[in-house]
């Protein structure tokens, strides 16, 4: 007689079919409140109406009108939304750049230039010792260094490089460049650091051994290998920066606009209807972005 | 009758390689001919693996050169050798398709994208592999991973090729037909084959020349045939196996297990010695007779089928061991 009848052996798959849900549910409880029904719940709000005063549950688009407020008749000239997220996508495409330039580099040399594990492991945790406090803190630390009588100014002056302190140090795009940067190489590290520790090094030497020279190996072995940390690098740093209002205004001195300051600024005017709008247009964006990376790298394949 | 001129003369002269303070490969004086199939052989760590990537260029020389037909190569980048190298695990570029893979050496040196992939084709046709141009090395199996890793070792018409444990990460049955083809490939080339195994069946096989390293050193060289039939020191009779290295006190010897005879009769001489029967094993052809003497070293003996079925020994039996003088080989350096 066999150990497990049919229907014992058709109720076990049954029950191991439903077991998988349930392990996976706990976090799918928590996406669901966190993460999709904020989600929800903002782009329900963004039809609603809203007076100085109320806001009333509706189903209008004049939130959406109003985000693009006469965008389309004053084209060619650009409206202040559209001048708002040209502005935040340069700042967006500069900072990707270089935190991919610096951040490529800086996992090139942790992973194919230092040999031994431990002073690997080491270095990668000097490039986490910025975490170690807070956000607006190492912003804050900037001032200092860099103001109009900052450590910086008074190096060059003291050094008779220059006779007046330097304006553009402080409250200026450079700044919000290079806090964004400072803050955001990171991301760019790590993803791209994993990719190239999953390299065979017998590849690099199969390579070598085919006549390839420093650059060819880079170019045709190391960057294509590395494209999925790269990919993923790339959709931390332009989701971050795509939806900052934080950097831009501390190290923008208030000055400077960006998408989520506006978002920031209409919310802090109790305009949650339109906030909620210009939410779900960033996130459009954003996705847009980020669809067109993964068209061109395939990011399944590393997860 | 035109000869195809042979290439790939090797000498290493006085080679070292050394870590900060551990050696190695201490010193070794090698000359390989041309069109020679040359097989480095020894335990790991006997550094086999290392004369082969200084060979290769893809580890320093400490000390010493290393020659391919006649140009001094010690200090040249490995695509300049006119080497090529087959690596252990193949090393295939995951992300390029086979052709791609076949073809990369062209692209490197800047060979048009046409003429390039027609040429990797040819190469691919060779290894049989002429309909799986399109694939990812992922796509296919170990055998045939390890033939593309040879047509892209192939094209760039090498004088050595070098092989790392080729076919080690193939099982059983495969191992024994693409070590054919190895061969056949090697002939046909006129070039020579550098191959690093393990393996004393795969070197036995293969070689014409077998090198049998041990710490650094060179143990022995020669034919196949030298390494088994006159066996220089007792490691190399224990490496290549199928001898009994038998202690006799102020020398020591070595007697293949298929001449070392067992009797009942007689006693204990120069010749003979006493021993237990430990275990009897059937080996389809001959049994196998494992064997332990009164010091407790052990013994080992190849009997025909027809010779055991006529006295059939029992385990645990006391025997003597015997053997022809002319079959005792004397070792250099005692039986350690």
């Amino acid at each position: 007689m066999p150990l497990l009848s049919t229907t014992d052996k058709q109720a076990m798959t049954h029950y191991a079919r439903w077991t998988s849900y349930w392990q996976a549910a706990p976090l799918a409880a928590v996406l669901l409140l966190f993460f999709v029904l904020p989600l929800v719940v903002t782009f329900i709000v963004s039809f609603w109406s809203y007076t100085g005063y109320s806001i009333e549950p509706d189903f209008i688009f004049d939130n959406y009108r109003d985000a693009f407020d006469r965008c389309i008749v004053a084209l060619p000239d650009l409206c202040t939304t559209f001048r708002t997220y040209l502005s935040t996508l340069r700042f967006c495409l500069a900072v990707w750049l270089l935190t991919l330039v610096i951040g490529f580099i800086i996992a090139y040399y942790l992973t194919f230039e230092i040999r031994t594990t431990t002073i690997r492991l080491v270095l990668a945790l000097v490039c986490t010792i910025p975490f170690w406090t807070s956000n607006v803190i190492r912003m804050i630390s900037w001032v200092p260094l860099l103001g109009r009588n900052g450590l910086v100014n008074q190096a060059l002056v003291g050094a008779a490089i220059i006779d007046q302190p330097l304006d553009w140090l402080l409250y200026s795009n450079f700044s919000v460049l290079l806090a964004f940067v400072h803050l955001n190489t990171v991301f760019m590290i790590v993803p791209i650091a994993n990719s190239m520790s999953r390299i065979d090094r017998s590849l690099v030497e199969a390579a070598r051994d085919a006549g390839a020279t420093g650059w060819q190996i880079l170019l045709h072995i190391i960057i294509p290998l590395s494209k999925t940390g790269i990919a993923i690098g790339s959709i931390f740093v332009i989701t971050v920066v795509m939806g900052d209002f934080i950097t831009i205004g501390i190290m923008g001195g208030q000055q400077i606009a960006s998408a989520g300051k506006v978002i920031q600024t209409q919310i802090g005017a109790l305009q949650f209807p339109i906030a909620a709008a210009n939410a779900v247009v960033l996130l459009a964006v954003v996705l847009m972005i980020i669809a067109t990376l993964i068209r061109y790298i395939d990011i399944r394949k590393e997860l | 009758m035109v000869q195809k001129a042979s290439r790939g003369k090797v000498e290493f002269v006085q080679t070292v390689k050394a870590y900060g303070a551990s050696v190695a490969v201490a010193g070794i004086d090698l000359r390989i001919p041309a069109a020679t199939y040359c097989c480095l052989l020894g335990p790991s760590g006997c550094g086999k693996t290392t004369s082969l990537r200084m060979l290769a260029g893809h580890e320093a020389v400490t000390s010493g050169d290393i020659l391919l037909d006649n140009a001094n190569i010690t200090l040249m980048p490995p695509a300049k050798r006119g080497t090529a190298m087959m690596f252990q695990s193949y090393a295939l570029f995951p992300h390029l398709t086979v052709v791609e893979n076949v073809a990369f050496a062209l692209r490197m040196k800047g060979v048009p994208k046409v003429e390039r992939l027609i040429k990797a084709q040819e190469m691919l046709k060779i290894v049989d592999l002429g309909t799986y141009a399109e694939r990812r090395p992922s796509q296919l199996s170990g055998g045939q991973q390890q033939r593309v890793a040879l047509a892209r070792a192939l094209i760039m018409r090498p004088s050595v090729l070098l092989l790392d444990e080729p076919l080690s990460a193939l099982d059983p049955f495969l191992r024994l037909r693409v070590r054919g083809e190895l061969k056949r490939l090697q002939k046909s080339l006129g070039i020579t084959f550098v191959h690093v195994t393990h393996s004393q069946d795969e070197a036995l096989a293969l070689s014409d020349l077998v090198v049998l390293m041990n710490s650094g050193k060179i143990e022995q060289k020669g034919t196949a045939e030298d390494l088994f039939t006159r066996p220089r020191t007792a490691f190399v009779a224990r490496f290549i196996g199928a001898h009994n290295v038998i202690d006799l006190g102020d020398r020591a010897i070595a007697v293949r297990i298929d001449r070392t005879m067992l009797r009942r009769d007689g006693s204990a001489d120069a010749t003979r010695r006493e021993v237990t029967v430990r275990t009897v094993e059937y080996a389809g052809t001959s049994f196998s007779i494992q064997l332990v003497d009164d010091r407790g070293s052990e013994l080992a003996a190849l009997i025909s089928e027809q010779s055991f079925r006529a006295t059939p020994l029992t385990e645990g039996e006391r025997v003597l061991a015997s053997w022809a003088p002319a079959d005792a080989h004397v070792l250099e350096g005692g039986a350690r």
